[in-house]
């Protein structure tokens, strides 16, 4: 892969942020967009804008064409069975949301029992936690050991002849580890449940192969993957979703709305994909992501993965040289994404955050969303995270090394 | 007469169990806003001109050259209001 020409199609990379030129490491929060992209998304509204599905007219003809062979390209991409089983939603959180509501309030009750990791990002505690108290149901947390990996001994114990669904992340956002969602899948299918896998750090960085894989939801979100905001993907298993009630209704999600005399109003509801897209959808978010998609392939998912791993080695290596750095996460990087959390003695994260934005250097700190993950695994109020992706180069490593020297002087 | 609207253009809490504040100052007014904050509170220790850390009354924070000032410990709006105020308006 030649990191500098794929440099080259991104505009921002040129700017520079107080004087420095950017670096842009909170790649985990959301990625940058190449030229390819930001061009399609414009091609969308100059060229083709319309709404999508219904009218005859030419040019929404030309956008729901766009539209559709976006979801071609996505569903390839992840090698679902078909383009009915990937649904456009707004991103990774929308997708789980989703699935706790419409099969988890037709599916779950008082008995029932969720599986979910402490690792979790919030959207896929928050969404189970709200269905709980509406259902009654039961949500067991999995443990992860210390050094943030899954304790896969505890997650496979806690299942259960009550266990309806275990819900893990494919990638920790917070400490990059690379869970074996298949060894689960097959865990959660032996005993009768379901899975759901939140693909939000994996589809991004890694070759994900649903269903290989044999997952029964994956959910990810365009923007951390070169895409648009706005604009994410469900993929469901097809006999799953048929037989799931739609999560939101109005406009595009219905074939037929009829009063007929003394019997009210009956509604039946559209094929998939389109029964779990109400409403006017993101279109160009989605042309956005598909030409998002492309670029990806071109690149090849296995170059992406060999280059966040070659930077994430070199990257620790060389904070290790500073001697206020903690860098937290499994010691042994082959398992890993490109996402370093770290914290630096005697300064808050967001000091540090801040001292970093002040040499150009994006980084994220805090919870990153995942509260139970820092206070009960890793013990910490908060950390800092550096996260690559493929414009990162070794020279910005340096860079940011040699800031965080800086602060070792504080 | 200045306000304090004058100079800030956001007020962020921070995600962690720390519970801090940055307060952003507006790009056109943040030399100013620092220059004013430097004189009133009492400098602890300052890193190459770009990290100060202060002191004021019995609140120590950070201020950063990029516009930016990280706040410990505010309890509330009014708090942070209150100190703002004298840190940046009264003479």
């Amino acid at each position: 892969m030649d990191v500098q020409a794929v440099r080259q199609d991104f505009p921002i990379l040129k700017r520079s942020i107080n004087n420095s030129p950017l670096i842009y490491f909170d790649n985990a929060a959301t990625t940058q967009k190449p030229r390819q992209v930001i061009d399609a998304v414009s091609n969308f509204y100059e060229n083709h804008n319309a709404n999508v599905h219904r009218a005859v007219h030419t040019l929404s003809l030309e956008a729901t064409d766009l539209y559709e062979k976006s979801r071609e390209k996505v569903s390839k991409f992840i090698n679902a069975k078909e383009p009915s089983e990937v649904v456009f939603v707004r991103g990774t959180t929308e997708a789980i949301n989703l699935v706790a509501y419409s099969w988890g309030l037709s599916n779950l009750g008082k008995g029932d029992e969720v599986l979910v990791s402490l690792m979790e990002h919030h959207s896929n505690i928050v969404p189970w936690e709200i269905t709980a108290k509406l259902r009654g149901f039961t949500i067991k947390y999995a443990n992860v050991k210390a050094d943030g990996t899954l304790d896969y001994d505890d997650f496979e114990s806690k299942f259960a002849k009550k266990t309806k669904i275990a819900c893990l992340s494919h990638v920790s956002n917070v400490t990059g580890v690379i869970n074996d969602v298949k060894r689960i899948a097959k865990a959660a299918h032996d005993n009768g449940a379901l899975m759901l896998v939140d693909g939000a750090q994996s589809v991004p960085h890694i070759a994900v192969d649903a269903q290989n894989l044999d997952m029964d939801f994956l959910a990810f979100s365009g923007h951390k993957m070169l895409g648009p905001t706005g604009i994410g993907v469900l993929y469901g298993k097809k006999e799953l979703l048929e037989e799931m009630p739609p999560f939101q209704g109005g406009g595009e999600m219905i074939k037929e709305v009829a009063f007929s005399q003394g019997k009210g109003c009956s509604i039946i509801w559209n094929e998939l994909p389109w029964k779990f897209e109400a409403g006017t959808p993101n279109v160009g978010g989605a042309v956005g992501l598909g030409e998002a998609v492309k670029y990806l392939q071109v690149i090849g998912m296995d170059n992406v993965l060999s280059h966040e791993k070659d930077l994430t080695k070199y990257a620790v290596k060389r904070m290790q040289e500073c001697s206020k750095v903690t860098i937290h996460g499994p010691s042994d990087l082959s398992n890993k994404c490109g996402i370093i959390p770290f914290s630096v003695k005697d300064l808050s994260s967001h000091d540090v955050a801040l001292i970093c934005d002040n040499y150009g250097i994006m980084i994220r700190s805090g919870y990153h969303c995942a509260q139970p993950l820092h206070q009960k695994v890793l013990k910490l109020n908060s950390s800092d995270r550096a996260s690559f992706y493929i414009y990162n180069t070794r020279e910005e490593v340096d860079r940011f090394v040699e800031v965080l020297k800086e602060i070792d002087q504080l | 007469m200045p306000t304090l609207e004058d100079y800030i253009a956001r007020v962020e809490g921070t995600c962690g169990a720390e519970k801090d504040v940055i307060v952003v100052f507006k790009f056109d007014k943040k030399d100013e806003a620092i220059a004013r904050i430097i004189k009133k509170a009492k400098l602890k220790n300052t890193i190459a001109g770009i990290i100060y850390e202060l002191a004021f009354e019995d609140k120590s924070f950070r201020l950063y050259a990029s516009g930016k000032a990280i706040f410990r410990s505010i309890m509330n709006k009014e708090e942070l209001n209150k100190l703002l105020s004298s840190l940046l308006l009264q003479d």
